[in-house]
């Protein structure tokens, strides 16, 4: 048993309201240069829907993630030599119209046109060319559902799923998605350079920006299609995990400004050992063996072992309070994105509860069995089309609502639930009352006592010339957490 | 020995040289930022797809040619049983297939550059100059090849003056009389190609000194760790 740390997310659907602040906010951070307008390192989908880029989850397509050759883990793309053999063209790598063509607005003819009889406007103009342009497609261009009656059926994960897109019988839930930073990344081991790599002390995944060639198969590699090829620059770039913010102990920008408050930060305590035997499960166990690789870390024996492999204490401390392992691990109610793409993602999903289907009078609090969202459509999405595990967190969900329901109005539940009532009430208050410094447990990183940063400086994701913080940009001020 | 002779074949190509290797090293040292394939698939896919792997296979297959007609000495192949006419035939049928195949994908890229409108938007003057220039070098390269021995009763002898050239200048022995009544294509096929050799450094095509074949003896994931003194 090797022991890792991990730095991971756990994201509450059930109160998304999708708003998109968490993707503005990373954009102003990270993406609001030349090259990477088109990206969104965070994104949130409207689902169904075809999603950004277009059809990302259809994997026969894009061949991103592992696939199992026999009993063996390969890349779903082929193995090394097949990607030096298509390192001239890559065959599986999306162009920007996938994503959408990035445009502005001549706001210059707003303060410059000449008096007139007539309003000028600001024509909407090609980021890529500066032509006039009609916006076709876009960020968002599905949001609550816009034109789901032409997307809506292309989504992948309706495979098997009967759903309606009438306006009254449809359902909707908002995706919002950021790098899984995964455990078994296809993106690092597509990378012929050797570029992007996962940080030992906490598990995040960059790209070295002065080691990026821009051979683009990390683009292509990853399933979940977050890194992203700056065109202009001519190298990848990706989801950082905020880790200038989160070394310092704050919570990434995304989480920090989620204005439903549905992201929980937090380390977990992994066995490195076991994620290639995690990553070839059989399809059935997929959901079950990933959440089989995390640690007990209130258990005394991890806890020194995890010491023994260079654990700092203080991460075994925040990992005892890890809000990410109380709900993926401990009450299971919350579950990885397409496991079956086998990357063993960092970033779990509370899947969403959604008002009953048919006419149910009488009923006040759901059923999973009448939901509108349907418990295929779910377990398609989070884990691999196996229903057993999404029915679960569903209705330990609805147990909380039963309790919460019986304690303040008295009123007698007939339901029980497998979980005792002080748990599903701990569970409540972590879901529904927990503050900053519960829902954000990310323990400082000290590395401004880190080595020679001068000479790091460039090689850890977008601190380089051009990027981010690069050189000749202000220093900001030292800050202690 | 004439002073132009010297300055062509002598002077201007240790210039090149050097401009070339100091280029790399100054860029690898001080840009590695910028050390990228900058590649414009992501803009562009359709078109790029056919022209860059024809460009890319023509032009291996090219060098390889080149290595084996300039390097290796014609009584070495002598040696080996491979007789003049043979090595004629063969250079003619295998350079010929390959060049054909790298001039029909430079000849796109150059077209591709400058027509489609988020390339010809988007590109440096290193950009265009490295596949204007690459476009010439092959183009009269082709002309060598092909067209030159139609128009003069078979093939030019390049290994009895260009090849010893080239070893001798490679050798530090650059005897500059071996070039000078080389014929005016052979001779602009290197003008052209030494202009090249001095803007490589400075264009994309750097990229070719990071040919990732590393990757082929890598474990997939890689870590990397704090120094110990942090941790
Ligand atoms: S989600 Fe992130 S870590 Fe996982 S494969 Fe994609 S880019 Fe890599
Ligand atoms: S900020 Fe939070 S609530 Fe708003 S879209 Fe993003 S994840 Fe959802």
């Amino acid at each position: 048993m090797r022991i890792k740390a991990q730095l991971a997310m756990v994201m509450n659907l059930d109160k998304c309201i999708g708003c998109h602040t968490c993707s503005v906010t990373c954009k102003h951070a990270w993406t609001n240069r030349r090259g990477v307008e088109y990206a969104w390192f965070n994104n949130v989908e409207t689902k169904p829907g075809v999603g950004y880029p277009k059809r990302w989850e259809d994997q026969e397509h894009w061949r991103g993630g592992w696939a199992l050759r026999g009993s063996r883990l390969e890349l779903k793309a082929g193995g090394r030599l097949a990607k030096l053999l298509t390192i001239f063209h890559n065959p599986n790598l999306p162009t920007v119209d996938d994503y959408y063509d990035p445009w502005s607005y001549d706001y210059e003819t707003l303060a410059a046109a000449p008096p007139s009889r007539h309003q000028p406007t600001a024509r909407p103009r090609s980021v890529l060319t500066g032509d006039a342009m009609q916006p076709a497609w876009g960020p968002n261009w599905e949001d609550d559902l816009a034109g789901a009656t032409v997307t809506g059926p292309q989504d992948p994960d309706l495979v098997g799923v009967e759903v309606a897109f009438e306006y009254e019988r449809t359902f909707q839930l908002y995706l919002p998605r950021i790098c899984n930073h995964c455990l078994n990344p296809a993106c690092v081991a597509s990378c012929p350079s050797g570029a992007m790599y996962k940080r030992e002390e906490d598990g995040i995944v960059l790209t070295d920006q002065q080691a990026c060639r821009g051979w683009r198969f990390c683009v292509s590699g990853c399933p979940y299609k977050k890194p992203y090829f700056n065109w202009s620059s001519g190298k990848a770039e990706k989801c950082l995990f905020c880790y200038p913010r989160v070394e310092a102990g704050q919570p990434t920008v995304c989480a920090e400004s989620c204005v439903g408050r549905i992201r929980y930060l937090g380390v977990v305590l992994y066995d490195a050992d076991g994620v290639p035997d995690a990553a070839a499960a059989p399809v059935g166990e997929l959901v079950a063996r990933q959440r089989a690789l995390f640690l007990d870390p209130a258990d005394p024996r991890i806890a020194a072992q995890a010491e023994e492999a260079g654990v700092p204490p203080a991460w075994i401390a925040a990992a005892r309070r890890s809000p990410v392992y109380r709900l993926a691990v401990r009450w299971e109610v919350a579950l990885p994105l397409h496991p079956e793409f086998r990357t063993l993602p960092m970033v779990w999903y509370v899947p969403p509860l959604s008002p009953l289907a048919g006419d149910s009078p009488g009923t006040v609090l759901p059923d999973t069995a009448a939901m509108r969202i349907p418990l295929a459509y779910l377990a398609n999405l989070l884990a691999a089309g196996d229903p057993s595990p999404v029915r679960r967190a569903l209705e330990r969900l609805v147990a909380v609502r039963r309790l919460m329901r019986r304690l303040t109005t008295g009123e007698p539940s007939e339901a029980s639930s497998d979980l005792p009532p002080d748990e599903l009430e701990e569970l409540y208050r972590l879901l529904a009352l927990a503050k900053h410094s519960e829902r954000f447990v990310v323990p400082p990183a000290h590395k401004e006592t880190a080595a020679d940063l001068f000479t790091l400086r460039g090689t850890a994701g977008l601190d380089s010339e051009g990027g981010v913080g690069g050189w000749g940009a202000a220093p900001s001020p030292p800050r202690r957490p | 020995m004439s002073l132009t002779g010297q300055f062509l074949w002598v002077i201007l190509p240790y210039l090149a040289l050097s401009i070339f290797v100091l280029g790399h090293l100054y860029r690898y040292g001080f840009s590695q930022y910028t050390w990228t394939a900058r590649s414009s698939e992501f803009l562009e896919k359709r078109q790029l797809r056919w022209a860059s792997q024809l460009f890319h296979y023509g032009i291996i297959f090219v060098f390889l040619g080149h290595v084996l007609g300039l390097l290796v000495p014609a009584a070495w192949t002598g040696a080996l049983g491979v007789s003049e006419r043979l090595y004629q035939e063969q250079a003619l049928l295998l350079g010929g297939v390959a060049g054909l195949l790298a001039v029909v994908g430079i000849v796109w890229f150059n077209w591709r550059r400058w027509s489609v409108a988020r390339l010809r938007r988007n590109s440096s003057l290193g950009d265009y100059l490295a596949i204007a220039l690459l476009l010439l070098v092959i183009a009269l390269g082709i002309y060598n090849t092909l067209l030159y021995p139609l128009s003069h009763h078979g093939p030019y002898n390049y290994r009895a003056t260009i090849a010893p050239w080239l070893r001798g200048f490679l050798t530090g022995r650059p005897d500059a009389a071996l070039m000078v009544h080389v014929p005016a294509t052979f001779q602009l096929h290197l003008l052209a190609a030494f202009l090249l050799f001095a803007l490589w450094p400075f264009t994309r095509l750097v990229h070719l000194w990071s040919l990732p074949l590393a990757y082929l003896r890598r474990r997939y994931i890689l870590y990397r760790g704090l120094p110990p003194e942090a941790r």
